[in-house]
C-alpha cells in the first residue's frame, strides 16, 4: 500500500458509545485500585498469601493473555511463512490483538510484580536456569519486535519517514516475532514442572510446554473467530466464511495431535484413572478435553463448520476451552496441594476490576486503531477506503448500540 | 566444606530460645501480629508458623507412640536444600546458594515474581504482602556468622543438644550412629530429599505425621528444567533458521505482501 493522504494533517476519531462508556468505566477503576496497590502494596488489594503467592492476576493477565494473544505468531506463520494467502485478511487484525494483548500481559505483570521498579534486573542480573528466565525475555522482546511490526502499517499515518526502512525489516522482524512466541508460549507451561509432586498428575507432565505450545496455536483461529465477529459488530468489517473455516480446519488439525498426545502421555504415566475419578479434578479435566478440544474438532470437520454460527461456536468453545486448561492448571491442579493444611484464595473484587480493566483497555485501544490506522481493509483503494470507513463505522455501531439496548 | 544442622527431635524440650537468638539475630519484630501462639497453634497454621518476621516457628506435635502419647517438637524453617529450586526458578538471581550451604536472599536483585515460593519443595518461603515494597523473608542459615566459622544464632544457643551444626558428612554419619543407638526411624530427613538439604531431621516418630513432605522427590529439582533451559537456545535459533528457510522458499515466486 502507498502512502496514504497527500498534505491534509493526520486525522484522529474516537465514537463513544454506552458499550465503549462501560469499557472506560472499567478501565478507570482499574487504574484507580493500581493507584492503591502501588501505594499500599499488593495485601491491600489482592487476596494472595503464602499459600497461593499466584493468583488471578498471573494466571489471567499471562498464562491466558499471552495464549490468546497467540493468534498473531500463528498467523504471521501461515501467512507471511508458508504464503496461504487466502488468510491474509485476517492477518493485520490477528497480529494487532496479538500486540495489544502483550502490552495488557506487561502492564499487568508489571502491578502484579512486588518490586516492579526492579523489573529490569533479569537483564543485567541473568538467572539464566530459570524458565522464568526465558519467558521474561521472550515476552519484552516479542512486545518491542510487534511494536515495530506495526509500525509498518502506524508509519503510512505518523513518522512516514520511517516506514521504507520497517518494510525493508519486515522480514527479519517476522521471523523472529515468530521463533520468540514459539519459546515463551511452551517455557510458560515448563514453568510448572519444577513444582515437583504439587501439580496434579492429569496436568503435570513432561510434555506440559508441547500442551501449552500446541494450545497456544490451536487457540489462535477461536480467538480470530470470535474478535473478528465481535468487531463486524462494532466496526462493521466482515471476514468471509471461507477464511474462518480454513483457519478452524489448521486449528483442528493441530487440536488432534494434541489430543494424541495428551491421550498418549497419559496412557504413559498411567493417569486414566485420575481422569475418570468424577472428582473436582476429573470432571474439570474432562470438561477442558471435551468441550475445548473434541467438540471443536467435530465442528471444525463436519458441516457444522460451515455456517458463521458453528464457526462461532467453534472459536468460543475453543478460547473457553483454553481458559479453563490455564485455569486448571493453576487452581484446579495446585489447589490440592497448595490446600491441604486449609490455605485457601479466592480472588479479590479488586483483582477482578484489575483484570476486567486491563481487558478494557485493550479492546479501546483495539478499536481505535481500527478506526484510526488501516488494518482492516487492505486491498480497497486509499481514498475510496477512507470515505468507506467513515461511512461504514457509525451506522454500524448505531445499530450495535440498539442491539446493546 | 557444607556446613550443615542436625536436628534430633526427640531431644527438644521446646524452650523456644532458638527462635528468640533468631530474632535477636537477624533484628525481626517481636509480635507484630499482636497475638501469642503456642507451639501447637503454629503447628496448624497453613503456613507452618512461619511468617515474614517469624524465620523459624517450633511446632509442637501430640503423637501417639507404642500406646502412648509423646509430644514432639520441631524446629521448622528453611531447610537450605543443596540443590536449591528457589534459586534456579530465580530469573534474576536474587536467591543463591553460598558454598558454606546457607541459601540467601538479596532483596536488591528480586523483581518479586514469587516464582521461588512455589518451586520451593517445603514452602518455606513467605513474602511482605502488607508492605508497599514487599521482599521475601526466610532463614537465611546467618551466612556472615557461618562464613566467619561461627555457628547459626539458634543452634548456638541449644541447651539440650537438639540442634548440631557442622560438617555435613560428619553431621550425616553421627544422625546414622543416633538412629542406631535409640532405636529411631531409620531414616536421615534431608539426606537425599531434593537432592539432599544443610539441615538434617532424625526421629523416633514417623516425619510424616509431623507436616515433613515425605513423598518428595530425591532428584533435585533445578534438574527436571535445566535441560529444557540448555536446549532453549539451540532450539530457538534453529527455528528460527527453518521459519527463514520457509520464508525465501514460499516467497520465491510470489509477489510480496503488501
Amino acid at each position: 500500500m502507498e502512502i496514504i493522504t497527500k498534505k491534509n494533517r493526520t486525522r484522529w476519531q474516537f465514537k463513544m458509545t454506552p458499550a465503549r462508556g462501560i469499557m472506560l468505566f472499567l478501565a478507570l477503576a482499574a487504574l484507580a485500585v493500581v493507584v492503591v496497590r502501588l501505594i499500599f502494596g499488593l495485601g491491600a488489594t489482592t487476596n494472595l498469601n503464602d499459600q497461593w503467592p499466584w493468583g488471578l492476576w498471573i494466571s489471567f493477565d499471562v498464562l491466558l493473555g499471552v495464549a490468546l494473544a497467540g493468534g498473531g505468531y500463528g498467523v504471521a506463520l501461515v501467512v507471511y511463512v508458508l504464503r496461504r494467502d487466502r488468510f491474509y485478511p485476517i492477518a493485520r487484525t490477528a497480529m494487532l490483538t496479538s500486540l495489544l494483548g502483550y502490552v495488557i500481559v506487561v502492564l499487568g505483570l508489571l502491578i502484579e510484580v512486588g518490586q516492579w521498579f526492579y523489573f529490569w534486573k533479569p537483564f543485567v542480573s541473568w538467572g539464566h536456569a530459570s524458565v522464568l528466565f526465558e519467558v521474561f525475555w521472550c515476552i519484552s522482546m516479542y512486545t518491542v519486535i510487534q511494536f515495530i511490526e506495526f509500525g509498518e502499517i502506524g508509519t503510512k499515518k505518523i513518522f512516514r519517514g520511517a516506514h521504507k526502512y520497517i518494510k525493508k525489516a519486515m522480514p527479519v522482524l517476522l521471523i523472529i516475532g515468530i521463533a520468540l512466541p514459539t519459546l515463551h508460549q511452551s517455557s510458560l507451561g515448563e514453568l510448572f514442572y519444577i513444582m515437583v509432586g504439587k501439580v496434579d498428575p492429569l496436568w503435570w507432565s513432561p510434555l506440559l510446554p508441547v500442551f501449552f505450545l500446541l494450545s497456544s496455536f490451536f487457540v489462535g483461529a477461536g480467538m480470530i473467530i470470535v474478535e473478528s465477529r465481535l468487531s463486524e459488530r462494532a466496526v462493521g468489517h466482515k471476514v468471509e466464511t471461507s477464511v474462518f473455516r480454513g483457519l478452524a480446519k489448521i486449528s483442528g488439525g493441530v487440536m488432534i495431535l494434541y489430543l494424541i498426545l495428551k491421550i498418549g502421555d497419559m496412557a504413559v504415566r498411567g493417569t486414566f484413572a485420575n481422569a475418570f475419578a468424577f472428582d473436582l479434578q476429573s470432571v474439570l479435566f474432562l470438561c477442558e478435553i471435551v468441550f475445548g478440544c473434541l467438540i471443536p474438532i467435530i465442528i471444525a470437520f463436519s458441516s457444522l463448520g460451515k455456517t458463521r454460527n458453528g464457526l462461532l461456536w467453534f472459536g468460543i468453545l475453543t478460547v473457553s476451552g483454553v481458559v479453563l486448561n490455564r485455569f486448571n492448571v493453576l487452581f484446579t491442579g495446585m489447589g490440592g496441594y497448595l490446600n491441604r493444611f486449609g490455605g485457601s484464595y479466592f480472588p479479590a473484587w479488586t483483582e477482578f476490576i484489575v483484570s476486567l480493566g486491563l481487558v478494557s483497555m485493550a479492546c479501546l485501544a483495539y478499536l481505535f486503531v481500527v478506526e484510526n490506522f488501516n488494518v482492516l481493509g487492505h486491498k480497497s483503494d486509499k481514498a475510496k477506503k477512507e470515505e468507506q470507513v467513515e461511512i461504514k463505522i457509525y451506522p454500524s455501531t448505531a445499530t450495535y448500540e440498539q442491539a446493546g439496548k | 566444606m557444607a556446613k550443615a544442622v542436625l536436628v534430633d527431635i526427640p531431644k527438644c524440650v521446646g524452650c523456644g530460645g532458638c527462635s528468640v537468638a533468631c530474632k535477636l539475630w537477624n533484628e525481626l519484630d517481636w509480635d507484630p501480629y499482636g497475638n501469642m501462639k503456642t507451639p501447637k497453634d503454629t503447628a496448624e497454621e497453613p503456613n507452618n508458623g512461619l511468617w515474614p518476621e517469624e524465620w523459624t516457628s517450633i511446632n509442637q506435635y501430640d503423637l501417639d507412640k507404642d500406646g502412648e502419647t509423646v509430644r514432639r517438637y520441631v524446629k521448622t524453617q528453611c531447610l537450605h536444600c543443596e540443590d536449591p529450586a528457589c534459586a534456579s526458578a530465580c530469573f534474576s538471581k536474587a536467591i543463591q546458594k553460598l558454598p558454606e550451604g546457607p541459601v540467601v536472599y538479596n532483596q536488591d536483585l528480586c523483581v518479586g515474581c514469587r516464582y521461588c515460593m512455589l518451586a520451593c519443595p517445603f514452602d518455606m518461603l513467605r513474602y511482605e504482602w502488607q508492605k508497599a515494597i514487599p521482599g521475601i523473608r526466610k532463614c537465611q542459615m546467618c551466612p556472615t556468622r557461618v562464613a566467619n566459622n561461627m555457628e547459626p544464632a539458634c543452634t548456638s544457643v541449644c541447651p539440650t543438644g537438639a540442634l548440631k551444626f557442622g560438617e555435613r558428612d560428619e553431621l550425616l554419619a553421627e544422625a546414622k550412629a543416633i538412629i542406631k543407638e535409640n532405636g529411631y526411624i531409620d531414616k536421615v530427613f534431608g539426606e537425599e530429599e531434593v537432592g539432599g538439604t544443610s539441615w538434617l531431621y532424625i526421629s523416633d516418630t514417623p516425619f510424616e505425621e509431623m507436616r515433613f513432605r515425605t513423598d518428595v522427590t530425591t532428584r533435585p529439582l533445578p534438574s527436571y528444567t535445566d535441560k529444557y533451559m540448555k536446549a532453549t537456545p539451540i532450539v530457538g535459533v534453529g527455528w528460527a533458521a527453518v521459519l527463514a528457510g520457509l520464508y525465501v522458499y514460499n516467497n520465491k515466486d510470489k509477489d510480496p505482501l503488501d
